[in-house]
């Protein structure tokens, strides 16, 4: 087992294959609550937490139900139950045990459920880490590292985004560019700058 | 075939299942009076309580962190309802309205003139206002803007006017104002000065022919009802009596500052 297995999870999944700036995921949230910093911090952090864990759990469905039973085929269903079930488990749970937190991540778990992201990074990890048939080495550490990964790439572009929108507030930007226009661009712009970490392939 | 079938279903039961479960033994049991006192409230979720909407303000009533009056756009009715809600004694409050201090508008002197951005936040940041006066009124209407009842226009005088029976206290254009013109105040202590400069007289002769000079002629007529402190006369309601001249002291005010409305 070699670190640079882990360093290169790593870097690939908060740069070279950002969700929101080079997959093209979560796309939804990341213009919707991207107008304020804190919300969109606290949207990162929820997401960060729901991929971490939905990885794992996905993992688990995927080794030990899907695989053996030579039903891969039922990825994408089977997946999006688990991880609906399982937000709104969370969610239940929070708003039993700490009213505070259900009070800031309470309104942006449902809409974590259905988010793009979580799906992608679950359906990246059975992608990445089984070869047909098997789970490959340290499948599972790598998959919850991946999925970890991802939704700190998630909070860096969404903390880039509403930084950039609070300060056009203050911007005489023409009236029909305001808000989601101006975020398009912005978003297209930063998706260039992205492009570079992966490179040019013609 | 069957066992993607079969997968799917017990899958799909278990997790149905222990949701519900969940929900069972997790059950948050909330106080079935926030809801009736939720109902109580206007439902606008205007926040002029400070508090996020209507749903947090009927928890923070029902928990005692806050005063039955918080809603000032409910006014008296919403009050009585709660009082009964609760089953409290019911509070009499003042009905309160905004109340601007400023009769300069077009009179008042100008130092440059502006042609950018028309909102009284904007100029105001620009050298501290295109206006001579540093407190006065700057005539962009930031406050009618924000005004959700549509109570609060400019008049022909370029001063904003507050209608006395659309006004709910909702302190929105309190906020507005960039230089705190706009107060609340007891809508039955309708004499008021009307200006806030605490400039020295001769600076307020130059910049405003509307402004407080502080002569001291309402603070002799009135009986200690307006007193004058730092260049400014102010009016203590609670030492009016039912004798006070309040038409004597408007007629009498050289630069006419003082005014009754409604």
């Amino acid at each position: 087992m070699d670190i640079s297995i882990f360093l290169s999870v790593i870097i690939g999944a908060i740069f070279i294959n950002n969700f929101i700036l080079s997959k093209f995921l979560g796309l939804c949230s990341f213009i919707g609550i991207s107008k304020e910093t804190k919300p969109a911090l606290y949207m990162g952090i929820s997401v960060t937490f729901v991929i971490t864990c939905a990885s794992m759990i996905t993992w688990v469905i995927y080794r030990f139900i899907l695989v053996p039973y030579h039903i891969e085929y039922l990825r994408t269903i089977s997946f999006i139950l688990v991880i609906a079930s399982f937000v709104q488990f969370v969610e239940i749970v929070i708003k039993r045990f700490s009213h505070a937190l259900y009070k800031t991540l309470g309104i942006y778990l449902p809409l974590i459920t259905v988010n793009c992201a979580v799906l992608g990074a679950a359906v990246l990890n059975s992608e990445m880490f089984f070869k047909p048939g098997v789970s490959t080495l340290a499948s599972f550490t790598l998959s919850a590292l991946q999925g970890f990964c991802v939704g700190i790439g998630y909070i860096l572009v969404m903390l880039f985004m509403s930084g950039i929108r609070e300060r056009l507030e203050l911007c005489d930007i023409p009236a029909s560019f305001k808000n989601a226009p101006i975020a398009f661009i912005i978003a297209s712009l930063m998706s260039m700058a992205f492009m570079g970490f992966a490179g040019f392939r013609f | 075939m069957l066992i993607s079938i079969l997968t799917m279903s017990i899958m799909g039961l278990l997790f149905g299942l222990g949701l519900a479960y969940a929900s069972k033994i997790f059950r948050v049991e909330l106080d079935p009076n926030i809801e009736r006192v939720l109902h109580a409230l206007p439902g606008a979720n205007c926040g002029a309580c400070g508090m996020a909407g209507c749903a947090s303000l009927a928890e923070a009533i029902v928990k005692g962190k806050a005063d039955i009056t918080s809603c000032a756009p409910g006014g008296q009715e919403v009050y009585n309802r709660i009082a009964e809600v609760l089953g409290i004694e019911k509070k009499v409050k003042k009905k309160k309205i905004a109340r601007v201090r400023c009769n300069g508008g077009k009179r008042s002197v100008d130092r440059y003139e502006y042609t950018g951005f028309k909102k009284c936040s904007a100029v105001n940041l620009l050298s501290g206002g295109s206006k001579a006066c540093r407190f006065g009124c700057l005539g962009f209407g930031d406050c009618v803007t924000v005004c959700p009842f549509d109570a609060i226009h400019l008049n022909e005088n370029n001063i904003p006017v507050v209608d006395r029976i659309k006004c709910t206290a909702c302190g929105k254009c309190v906020k507005a104002c960039p230089r705190q013109i706009i107060i609340l105040g007891n809508a039955s202590d309708n004499v008021y000065v009307k200006c806030i400069s605490r400039d020295k007289a001769a600076v307020v002769r130059n910049a405003c022919p509307a402004g407080c000079i502080a002569c001291r002629i309402c603070e002799k007529l009135s009986g200690g009802v307006f007193t004058v402190e730092d260049n400014l006369s102010r009016a203590d309601y609670a030492k009016a009596k039912s004798d006070t001249p309040w038409q004597v002291v408007i007629e009498k005010c050289p630069t006419k500052c003082i005014v009754k409305e409604g």
